[in-house]
């Protein structure tokens, strides 16, 4: 039914995502920010709110948002003051939040992300410090709402994009950039699905051509990556639509519901909050030295869009495979490492994506979990560019030593795949071959030399798969051409 | 400068504070004393000075990002009106 001409329209839209640091402490207290701990045991006076606690400064909170503004090309106040936001919720015993407002710490920055067939610079309007309030569990007991307040104060940074983003596709490469800083800086883990990267976005339409903004709603709970993409394509569609019947977009806050496949308006009995921010009397501004953006700028690794750049040029590698394995800090240290013992970045780079990736996927874990180390996986490849194994033998061994932390070469003497090159060994099962095959001699000799292939096997099964297929290839050439 | 009854009212909803009629009238009298006399500083040229927002000149000292122990469970609890064996209890939240 519906005519409605979509292209005619375009969004608008920019995210607010929040990341929680990888701190030892909490923001302003010194506990840790334990999640899974038993309800109420990562607290201090300070996380209570009681009267006469004060508020210190955890320095990396400080340092690791100097580390995102920089890896984000931002500028940093070298003096930038803490607000605080008021509202009443029971997981804010405080009554207020402590955040920055109109100084945060970095602001004018950008990212590069990279779409199917264009890239894009995406700007960054600001980042700035905050605590996390607690947890408020609604639907375990029927007559009460019970606080847990381990998370109150748990160290968090806010990522402002300006409303640079066009689709929800860019929404989704830009949310995969940050998870990918974050990730780089060590600062963050990047779990959306914990909730350790929050992300909400601002969207409206507008037709196209025309450069006044639209009406925008809000969407949160968005809790994947792809839920984000999902929720946006939604509101975008939902907006188009009302506005294609006459109506009009109202600014609201919308949630998105997973399970329905669509949002609905948060109920807005929360009317419009009037935060009241001010300076956070308790707490002194920030200075940011010379000295300090120095010290940090040098410990600042390489980052993603920068090593894949060196992977193509250095390693020669195809951009699709530099963009994979530089996608995780990890996985490109492992490949490097694999490339030092070897020598040689292609069957490095063979063994890392297809093997190695394989089983990450199939069992959705970390290269930090991988069991076999860049250096066993290396002896593996070894062996087999010493023509000592072949290459189903390199993948049985491979499968093995998943589960067992042997020496390569001793697993392959174990298994009994070391490779035969001997010819005393393969010519006779190469003439039993030939003399068993008759029909198929005949048909090879008038010309259907494919058949190669099945004389292969033969040996091959014939050998327990343990003959050099080349050597065999060579050897039932030779004879089949006398 | 003047504070009206319905702002006062607006405020206190927000401070959770349930006035009478009187109370409000009262405190937009006192706020609009006190505005009124904030009014003199309106008579200084600030153009060239820069926002103060503390009074004292300082600036934050950072701590070292280490954990120590944390309040006991027990005492974490002990001054909450109410509680169970986990959590602060709280009269149900509506979202």
């Amino acid at each position: 039914m519906s005519t409605i001409d979509h292209e005619k329209y375009e969004a608008v839209i920019g995210l607010e995502v929040h990341a929680q640091l990888l701190t030892e402490s909490k923001a302003f207290a010194p506990v840790k920010p334990e999640y899974g701990a038993a309800p109420n045991t990562q607290v201090t006076p300070l996380c209570l709110g009681h009267p006469g606690t004060l508020p210190v400064v955890n320095e990396n909170l400080v340092r690791y948002i100097i580390k995102m503004g920089l890896a984000t090309q931002c500028d940093v106040a070298d003096k930038s003051i803490f607000a605080r936001k008021n509202y009443f919720y029971p997981d804010l015993p405080k009554g207020y939040q402590i955040s920055q407002f109109d100084t945060p710490i970095c602001y004018d920055g950008f990212v590069d992300i990279q779409l199917e067939d264009y890239d894009k610079r995406i700007g960054i309007t600001r980042i700035h410090m905050e605590e996390d309030a607690g947890k408020s569990i609604h639907d375990q007991d029927p007559y009460n709402t019970l606080v847990d307040l381990n998370r109150a104060g748990t160290p968090l940074i806010e990522i402002v994009s300006e409303p640079d983003l066009r689709t929800p596709q860019e929404a989704y490469a830009y949310l995969s950039k940050i998870k990918q800083i974050v990730q780089y800086l060590e600062i963050c883990d990047g779990n959306m699905e914990e909730g350790s990267l929050r992300c909400d976005a601002n969207v409206s339409v507008r037709p196209r051509g025309q450069e006044e903004f639209g009406t925008r709603t809000e969407l949160k709970n968005m809790n994947s990556f792809r839920n984000v993409e999902r929720a946006i394509h939604y509101e975008i569609y939902r907006q188009i639509e009302l506005i294609e019947e006459g109506g009009e977009v109202v600014q609201q806050t919308r949630l998105w519901d997973t399970s329905k496949m669509q949002s609905r308006p948060m109920r807005s009995k929360e009317e419009a909050h009037d935060y009241r921010y001010f300076p956070e009397p308790d707490l002194p501004p920030i200075r940011v030295t010379e000295q300090m953006l120095t010290d940090i700028r040098e410990e600042l690794p390489e980052l993603a869009d920068v090593r894949r750049k060196r992977f193509i040029e250095e390693y020669g590698m195809s951009v699709d495979d530099a963009v994979t394995i530089t996608d995780s800090r990890y996985l490109a240290d492992y490949y490097e490492e694999v490339v030092d013992h070897l020598g040689n970045p292609k069957s490095a780079s063979n063994i890392v994506l297809s093997e190695v990736l394989r089983v990450l996927n199939e069992k959705s874990i970390d290269i930090r979990e991988f069991p076999i180390s860049a250096e066993r996986v290396s002896k593996l490849v070894k062996l087999k560019e010493d023509d000592k194994i072949n290459s189903s033998a390199m993948q049985d061994i491979f499968n093995e030593m998943l589960v067992k932390d042997e020496d390569p070469e001793e697993m392959a003497k174990e298994m009994n795949l070391i490779q035969v090159s001997d010819s005393g060994f393969l010519e006779p099962i190469v003439d039993e071959i030939i003399e068993n095959n008759p029909d198929e001699v005949q048909r090879y000799k008038e010309g259907k030399k494919q058949l190669i292939g099945f004389f292969i096997g033969q040996a091959m099964k014939a050998s327990q798969g343990k003959a050099n297929p080349k050597l065999v290839k060579d050897l039932i050439t030779k004879k089949l051409n006398d | 400068m003047s504070v009206t009854e319905k702002e006062v009212q607006y405020i206190a909803n927000l401070a959770r504070l349930q006035l009478n009629g009187e109370e409000v009238k009262s405190f937009a009298d006192d706020m609009n004393k006190i505005l009124g006399y904030m009014e003199l500083l309106n008579e200084v040229d600030t153009d060239d000075v820069e926002p103060l927002e503390h009074v004292i000149d300082l600036e934050s000292r950072l701590r070292k990002d280490e954990a120590k122990e944390p309040l006991s469970h027990e005492d974490a609890l002990k001054n909450a009106p109410d509680a169970d064996s986990d959590y602060f209890r709280v009269p149900k939240v509506i979202e």
